[in-house]
């Protein structure tokens, strides 16, 4: 995975469907479940977790030849997590709603395996630039999911979206009953599990191929879910 | 700069190091450290005036939201032009008002949990059943014209099943409720979250805490209460299913009106109003 650079246009756009971090690599999974009861707060989370994203694997790439390989777990959780205070300590200033609403979440940015995952597996091993697109590819493949539950959730929970009615519920007079399943948390598990059975279904052929080849795509998906 | 030059020289050692010694894995660290340390007092430093003031707003609606939640405070607001609430920091104790600064930050919770702002209480005067108990209390005094319109002390003890947090609102005679709300409980759906519904609610206003005789009676009766009962004036209903939230209800009302909660402070309020 990390051999041969591909086409620089293939680094950005691979983590969007092919490799997505969360239905392909199950990555972040945490906060995917987490902060996707309403849209607002999952547009937040993955501005947040792609600004984090990006500035971690520059930093880490271009440091990534002074870094010995006895420490760089070290240096590189040190870098997400400054990056994090500094993101939660926007948030904090700029956003405080719904900071309060993300509350602890936002610190667990530096738990989400996404960001040490592409630390470790890209941004350790390839130019900065590259690693720049990369994380952008990732922040992007990440965001795009959170935000397709977030909003699901929001619409079919509530009959809204970022708080504005969409649907008419029947308490108003409107046709739509809320499911009250959506807002409550088993309900990112299914759908975050139907993501990923469609995903990998589509691409079922891709995923065998390197299942049966040994190839784990990345060594930490294991200890994701916390 | 003093970061600049040590960042310099830093890295004239850096390079001379071999690529996995202790001494460079030490160094990078180091300097990864320091460069992350440097970004985040840069960031808090900036960002704090807008957090200060966002707390600072964070602080005014919750007092907006406490005269929300007491029924009818906000009506009667509403119809007073000159009203205007103030926060004051009750110690307990003595029932004089502490230093007036703290206040809005006032934090009730973290205080009784510390044992240092905090007083144990023994298990026969804990009648709330919070174990222990604040020194100070933060009340809000409602004026208008620059006459005591209401009270509003915050109070709290054991339900059933989890702590019930609210507010009860007095009239200046100091003897009449006007409202009781909770704000925050986890009692049973359906029974003893019955406390919230403002049907039940509204029969607060207009009890009397104390009976002639100055006994507290304040509280919520077994079943119903019909206007000929001896205690009417002072009972509101019971909540069938909901015994115990009832009596924890009856229990911490007395315990905040009694010489552990607010009674040391209610006692110097109705001296100063018999001196007017």
């Amino acid at each position: 995975m990390t051999a041969l650079p591909q086409s620089p246009l293939r680094t950005l756009l691979d983590p969007l469907v092919r490799d997505n971090p969360v239905t392909l690599q199950v990555l972040g999974v945490c906060s995917a479940l987490a902060v996707t009861r309403s849209m607002a707060t999952a547009i937040v989370m993955s501005v947040s977790v792609t600004m984090v994203l990006m500035g971690a694997s520059v930093a880490i790439s271009a440091i990534r030849h002074e870094v010995p390989r006895s420490v760089r777990l070290i240096i590189e959780i040190t870098i997400i997590a400054s990056l994090v205070i500094v993101v939660d300590q926007v948030l904090q200033a700029f956003f405080w709603e719904l900071s309060r609403e993300l509350s602890v979440f936002v610190g667990l940015i530096i738990t989400n395996c996404v960001i040490l995952g592409r630390a470790e597996s890209f941004a350790m091993h390839q130019p900065a630039g590259r690693s720049l697109l990369d994380a952008l590819g990732n922040g992007l493949g990440y965001s795009w999911i959170l935000l397709l539950i977030g909003g699901s959730r929001e619409l079919l929970g509530s009959g809204k979206l970022l708080g504005y009615a969409v649907l008419p519920l029947i308490e108003n007079g409107g046709w739509f009953e809320p499911l009250a399943l959506m807002l409550r948390p088993p309900s990112a598990f299914f759908l975050i599990g139907l993501l990923i059975w469609g995903l990998r279904s589509a691409h079922l052929a891709r995923a065998r191929a390197s299942e049966s080849a040994g190839v784990s795509p990345i060594p930490s998906a294991a200890g994701d879910v916390a | 700069m003093v970061a600049d030059a040590k960042q310099r020289t830093g890295w004239v050692v850096l390079r001379r190091l071999p690529p996995e010694s202790s001494a460079r894995a030490i160094v990078v660290t180091l300097l990864v450290c320091m460069l992350s340390s440097a970004l985040i007092a840069t960031a808090v430093n900036v960002l704090r005036p807008y957090q200060e003031r966002n707390r600072a707003q964070q602080r005014a609606r919750h007092i907006e939201e406490v005269i929300a939640s007491v029924p009818g405070l906000a009506d009667v607001l509403g119809s007073l032009a000159e009203a205007r609430v103030e926060t004051r920091l009750v110690d307990l104790a003595s029932g004089s008002y502490a230093a007036e600064a703290d206040a809005n930050g006032f934090d009730s919770r973290g205080a009784a949990r510390d044992p240092d702002t905090s007083l144990v209480l023994p298990p026969e005067r804990d009648l709330a059943g919070i174990g222990r108990r604040a020194h100070h209390a933060a009340v809000f005094l409602v004026y208008e014209d620059g006459r005591l319109r209401l009270l509003v002390l915050p109070v709290y003890g054991a339900g059933y099943v989890s702590t019930l947090y609210g507010y009860l609102a007095l009239d200046p005679d100091l003897q009449t409720v006007r409202g009781l709300s909770f704000y925050e409980h986890g009692e049973t759906p359906g029974l003893g979250s019955e406390i919230e519904n403002p049907r039940w609610r509204e029969q607060w206003s207009g009890k009397r805490l104390r009976d002639p005789t100055g006994k507290l009676r304040i509280g919520v009766a077994r079943g119903r209460v019909s206007a000929g009962d001896p205690y009417a004036a002072y009972e509101v209903d019971g909540i069938s299913g909901a015994t115990r939230t009832g009596t924890g209800v009856t229990k911490l009302l007395h315990f905040w009106l009694g010489s552990d909660g607010f009674g040391p402070y209610l006692a110097q309020l109705e001296q100063k109003r018999g001196a007017l």
